[in-house]
């Protein structure tokens, strides 16, 4: 190809200083393309409102308290972004978790087949991934509304995981590698060096992009947007890891250093997102939220990427589950019932449009946090536990008008 | 003209069930030259089109792809040849970018990731080679489009896919005066570039305009295949509204 002058080709919008940029982006906002930008305000109001009305909200137990609290949601809400981005709904999503973790305890109990904990916990993701085929198949195949099919398995999946434990029945979970998750911490040094992969990881994808965009002559954006993004990380990062890593035990015992799930979910967020924005699943998935027909068209094979996107929700789903046996220590023949709406709650909250086609899974993963500090906070001020629902439910709803009137603004209409 | 059709269709028949919607059609269209199919509602433009593009596969007749007698039994057949419909309702992802829209289903890629430079280079290119000045962005996500812009970039997708046939359905419906202009320069761009293209449209107006040939559909059969310098809007409408017939059926 000959190599012409760039101004040559038409605008690519990475052109310009920062100023530009930034001008750029505040036009996409007011045109309704917000983001996660209402997500990360209202964390910042609820954590300056928490701050003033308990003590105990801004103490690094209550911290590493709300890491903890918010991974399973942080988890369930990035699976569930999978089947919300081709506007579809699992609301089984916690149940299924809930039979898969109900299959773990009953395959490691010592009474039974005692298996390995890793033995078992391959089958019980396999199950995840069984569950979101059978989903897949009759979404995808048969055509029926995935708000039909995953609510029949809400109540189904409920009986099932009584008949795999046993009505009143409760395992502890004994796996030592199990219980770390939630419970024990990397060394002071592990969460530094977690911060230095994130920061180098990001740095290198740039990189790599930036590369690629000068190869083909296509203008980059400023290189002082990557320091700013990058300077952002380390900030946030840092302040994090300090957090974490100060003593936070009482008495004698010393407790401190970034939980371990944080570096589990921070791997499948960045798997995950490098899946959707570089690859042609990804891609794919997001053509098919915002116009089946058109996809069809160009010759995408809709049905099975539509399956796929259950698979992937249902198996991810097994994750926060696990994430929560971990937490909690034991599962019961009600474990995942009602953190699904949460997630869902959460993936919105975030940005993710419940109309399909818009919303990345960090999105979804800052929603969740808002929703975590609300459960957390609200915890704190010792008011009854109604009000926690009633605000969430509240948030949920307040997300969902938000979603919808920036969904008219860029375009679409308001009542579809 | 000695040279070959890049399109010829003769005798194609099409029915659904005791409804006989073609009775024995012929169409020619040549590469480089914009060929209009126009009739009234019910007339068949639709069948036709759909035949062409392999998604309804004609009942009998003989199809000719540059002189050679082809079947086409399904869209990929036509889309191996270079056959590409741009359809009335667009098929863009409005949550795409223009990029995105251009390489939909055949994104490029290396070391399994996209190679969104190339895309973008490659997309700002062939808008560039049509002469189109009035997307300002190749980033900017369809949504933010007026219908002119989502015209042009569903047309530009069929040249960056190297179609050698270009069937467009009604390009210039809904669509204001400024944009209608844009669309029917760009349409002719696309015929200089040695493009066979084919415009369905109810606009005799812009018929006109562009159309090289024009071809009459009525309840069926070709009542008329004429040079648009040959003839005017009073006799295509009256094809069209079947108070004349006959005249250079076959030319």
């Amino acid at each position: 190809m000959s190599t012409e002058p760039a101004n040559e080709l038409i605008g690519s919008g990475q052109e310009g200083s920062v100023r530009d940029q930034f001008r750029a982006w505040r036009a996409r906002v007011r045109h309704g393309d917000m983001g996660a930008l209402p997500a990360i305000a209202g964390f910042i109001v609820l954590c300056i409102l928490f701050a003033v009305l308990s003590p105990y909200f801004f103490t690094e137990r209550n911290f590493a308290n709300l890491v903890t609290q918010a991974a399973t949601l942080v988890m369930l809400a990035m699976a569930l972004v999978f089947v919300i981005l081709l506007g579809e709904i699992d609301l089984s999503a916690g149940v299924t978790s809930g039979v898969a973790m109900c299959l773990f305890v009953v395959l490691t109990a010592p009474g039974g087949p005692a298996l390995h904990w890793l033995v078992a916990l391959v089958i019980s993701l396999l199950a995840g991934a069984v569950i979101g085929a059978f989903i897949g198949f009759f979404v995808a195949r048969v055509g029926i509304p995935s708000f039909v099919v995953t609510l029949g398995l809400f109540l189904g999946f409920q009986g099932l995981e009584l008949i795999l434990i046993g009505s009143g029945g409760v395992y502890r979970i004994t796996a030592p590698p199990i219980l770390a998750i939630m419970n024990s911490n990397l060394p002071n040094w592990g969460g530094w060096l977690l911060l230095a992969a994130v920061l180098g990881i990001s740095a290198g994808t740039a990189c790599w992009d930036r590369g690629r965009r000068s190869r083909a002559g296509v203008p980059n954006r400023t290189i002082t947007l990557l320091w700013i993004k990058l300077g952002a990380i380390a900030v946030i990062g840092g302040v994090a890891v300090l957090l974490l890593n100060q003593n936070r035990g009482s008495g004698a015992v010393v407790v401190s250093g970034v939980p371990i799930v944080a570096p589990i979910t921070l791997a499948i967020l960045w798997a995950g997102t490098f899946m959707l924005d570089r690859t042609r699943f990804g891609r794919h998935l997001y053509a098919i939220g915002g116009n089946p027909e058109a996809a069809r068209r160009a010759g995408i094979k809709v049905v099975m990427i539509r399956w796929y996107a259950f698979i992937l929700c249902s198996t991810l789903a097994v994750v926060s589950g696990l994430f929560s046996a971990s937490r909690v220590g034991s599962v019961d023949a009600a474990f995942g019932r009602d953190i699904v709406l949460s997630g869902v709650a959460a993936a919105v909250v975030g940005g993710v449009s419940l109309f399909g086609g818009r919303g990345r899974l960090l999105q979804a993963a800052i929603g969740a946090l808002v929703v975590a500090v609300i459960t957390n906070g609200l915890g704190l001020l010792n008011l009854p536990g109604g009000v926690n629902y009633l605000v969430t439910g509240g948030v949920l709803i307040l997300a969902a008008t938000v979603d919808a009137i920036s969904r008219a603004r860029s375009g679409g209409s308001l009542t579809r | 003209m000695a040279e070959v059709p890049l399109i010829e269709l003769t005798g194609v028949r099409k029915s659904f069930g005791p409804v006989s919607v073609l009775q024995g059609v012929d169409l020619t269209a040549w590469a480089g030259k914009v060929t209009a199919l126009v009739g009234d509602n019910g007339a068949g433009k639709s069948t036709l089109i759909k035949g062409l593009a392999g998604v309804q596969p004609y009942d009998s007749g003989v199809v000719k792809f540059n002189g050679e007698p082809v079947h086409l039994q399904s869209p990929r057949d036509a889309s191996r040849l270079g056959i590409e419909v741009v359809y009335q309702d667009l098929a863009l992802c409005d949550n795409l970018d223009v990029v995105q829209n251009m390489f939909l289903g055949r994104e490029e890629l290396a070391y399994g990731t996209f190679d969104e430079g190339r895309m973008e280079r490659e997309a700002s290119g062939t808008l560039r080679s049509l002469s189109v000045r009035t997307v300002q962005s190749v980033r900017q996500k369809v949504s933010s489009l007026s219908g002119g812009q989502r015209q042009t970039v569903a047309i530009a997708r069929s040249v960056l896919k190297k179609a050698r046939v270009v069937i467009l359905d009604e390009p210039t419906a809904a669509l204001g005066v400024a944009q209608t202009g844009q669309v029917l320069a760009l349409v002719k761009r696309l015929a200089e570039q040695g493009v066979a293209v084919i415009i369905i449209s109810h606009n005799l107006a812009d018929v006109f305009r562009v159309a090289d040939y024009i071809n009459v559909l009525y309840l069926g059969q070709m009542v008329a295949s004429v040079r648009a310098s040959e003839t005017n809007s009073n006799e295509v409408i009256g094809y069209i509204t079947g108070l004349k017939t006959g005249a250079g059926a076959s030319p």
